[in-house]
Order: structure tokens, then C-alpha cells, then sequence
């Protein structure tokens, strides 16, 4: 299981590439943090989500 | 005044209105921004969603420089994390720094915010350090390698304008880099005041997000940014401390 942005899911196999893809996310307007480190873009393709990872998967909002 | 540029971390800019993005309607980014004149805009981070939202970056026209917050920082080393993310996004490296340790009254945690500024600008960010005017605490920030100053005027999201002014006024003669007001400025006259007391630019967004017509506020701010700003270079006559002083001639009167 991958923990991503609090939430438990079995994509563990899944590429970032293939991951972020899937879930629907826009690659172009995300960051990615993977066990507490920044994720280059240019790491997703290579990098594969193993059990036990933690993802944050952040964008930009409105704020003050 | 167009030599009159406001420069931070040696980029300049034209305007002086600083436009936050929160609670308001995407759909007004665009139109705020452009009326409002303004040249740089906040952002907050945080969990993507994964339904393929809209995103704001598409509402921001280009051009404008953003200027991502830490919001739901509790203390530096969130700030920095957050900051990190920030600047993956590939959006550049200005960085407000917002720590706050609880949620009642938003004030900045001053201590943390000098940590964070010097972690991230040692790591090549512009850091505008978001404060509780303290002397001392801005003279630290600047020791740390902050760009600008940015004290409080009155709690986020009050609208209840310059609480702090006199605090404010001492940052402003005291330290040698841009003071920008930022929270808790609810009206346009505040935003002069501000300006005419010699604040380098303004940061509003609650004034603008609660107004009924947020495009015309974002004019009216604009306006009394550009007033104060013109006031304070022009230099304010001075106060008499008791007395009158005719504005007419005190010869030729009308009498024997």
C-alpha cells in the first residue's frame, strides 16, 4: 500500500508517471513529495511506488 | 513616477498593490488583477485534488510574478517544506513566509518566521517574511536575508486597518528594506494611509473577496495605493501643534 496525501491505496508497481496519470492529476500544475523529499518531474518515469511509500501530491490554491 | 519602482529581490515592479487570490471566484482573478494594476499575486499550496479541477495558474494572466505562501505552517521547518514544493511547482522563487501557531488569531509566529527566512534565502528564494511589527524581529529578518518587510496593520481577514500603524511607522524609518503592509487593511483610505506613513506597496485580499463589486474595490484600492504613494513623495505640509495659519493674505482687507 502507498500513502497519498493521507489516503492508503494499492498502486504499489504503478510508475509516478503511471500513477499521477491514472488518478487523473495534471503533471504540468503538480509537485510531488516522496517520503518527506521533492520528486524532480524529471525522476517520475523511473521512479516506482514500492509498499510503505508516503506521496504528498500538492498544487496551487487561491490564498492570501 | 514611472522611475519610481518598487524592486524586490532585484526585480522591479511597477505597482504597488500586492493582490492576494483567496475566497473569490477564480472566474475574477483575471478581471482583479487587471484592474487592481497589480504585478504580483498569492498563492497558497496545497493537496492537489485529483479530479482534474480547474487550476488557477490558468486564470492568472501572464506576466504576473506569484508569490506563493506558507499558510498552515506551524513553525519554520514546515515553512521551508512548504516553500520547496512552492518553488517544484515552477513558478519561481519568491516565497512569503507565513507561520502561525493557532488559528484564532492567524498572528505570525516571529521567532519561527526568522528561521525560515534564513534557511530560504540561503537557498536562493526572494523571502518576504509575513510579521508582527517588532523592531527588533524586522532588523533580524533583514539579518537573515529577507527581500522585504511584511508587518501586520490588524489580524487577518479583519478588515479593521492600521491597529499597528505607530509599529508600523518605526519599521518604515528604521529599516532599509521595502515595508509592505499586509493583513488586516479593510479600506482604500487605510491603504493611503499606509502609503502616505511611506509603505512600500500594499497586500489585500479579504478587503477585496468580502466588497460587493470586487472589480471596482480593486480599483479603489488601486487608486489610494497610487494617492498615498504620491502623497508621501511629494512630501505631507506639515501639522500645526496648536494655532491656525492663514491660507490668504493678511493684508488688503476690505476695512479701514
Amino acid at each position: 500500500m502507498v500513502k497519498i496525501n493521507g489516503e492508503q491505496l494499492g498502486i504499489d508497481g504503478y510508475s509516478m508517471t503511471e500513477y499521477l496519470l491514472s488518478a487523473g492529476y495534471d503533471i504540468k500544475r503538480v509537485a510531488v513529495e516522496l517520503n518527506g523529499n521533492i520528486l524532480p518531474k524529471a525522476d517520475y518515469d523511473e521512479t516506482l511506488l514500492k509498499d510503505g511509500d508516503s506521496l504528498e501530491v500538492v498544487s496551487f490554491v487561491g490564498g492570501g | 513616477m514611472n522611475n519610481d519602482k518598487l524592486i524586490i529581490g532585484g526585480h522591479e515592479f511597477n505597482s504597488r498593490f500586492i493582490l492576494g487570490s483567496g475566497k473569490y471566484s477564480l472566474n475574477l482573478i483575471e478581471a482583479a488583477v487587471k484592474v487592481a494594476g497589480a504585478e504580483i499575486i498569492t498563492l497558497a499550496v496545497r493537496r492537489a485534488n485529483t479530479k482534474e479541477q480547474e487550476n488557477i495558474l490558468d486564470y492568472i494572466p501572464n506576466g504576473v510574478t506569484l508569490l506563493p505562501n506558507t499558510s498552515g505552517a506551524r513553525n519554520a521547518e514546515e515553512a521551508v517544506r512548504i516553500a520547496k514544493l512552492a518553488r517544484e511547482l515552477g513558478c519561481g522563487n519568491f516565497v512569503k513566509i507565513e507561520i502561525m501557531r493557532d488559528t484564532k488569531y492567524l498572528l505570525p509566529d516571529n521567532q519561527e518566521t526568522i528561521k525560515a527566512t534564513e534557511v530560504l534565502a540561503n537557498d536562493g528564494f526572494v523571502v518576504m517574511p509575513y510579521m508582527y511589527p517588532d523592531l527588533n524581529v524586522a532588523r533580524d529578518l533583514k539579518n537573515a536575508g529577507a527581500a522585504t518587510i511584511m508587518p501586520l496593520a490588524s489580524p487577518i481577514g479583519s478588515n479593521k486597518g492600521l491597529a499597528t500603524r505607530d509599529f508600523i511607522q518605526i519599521l518604515i524609518d528604521e529599516i532599509d528594506l521595502p515595508i509592505i503592509v499586509d493583513a488586516g487593511i479593510g479600506k482604500p483610505s487605510q491603504a493611503c494611509e499606509a502609503m502616505e506613513m511611506g509603505a512600500a506597496a500594499i497586500m489585500a485580499n479579504t478587503a477585496l473577496a468580502t466588497a460587493g463589486n470586487l472589480p471596482l474595490m480593486a480599483a479603489a484600492f488601486r487608486q489610494a495605493i497610487e494617492a498615498g504613494r504620491n502623497a508621501y513623495l511629494a512630501g505631507l505640509g506639515r501639522v500645526l501643534t496648536r494655532g491656525a495659519s492663514a491660507s490668504d493674505p493678511l493684508t488688503g482687507f476690505l476695512r479701514d
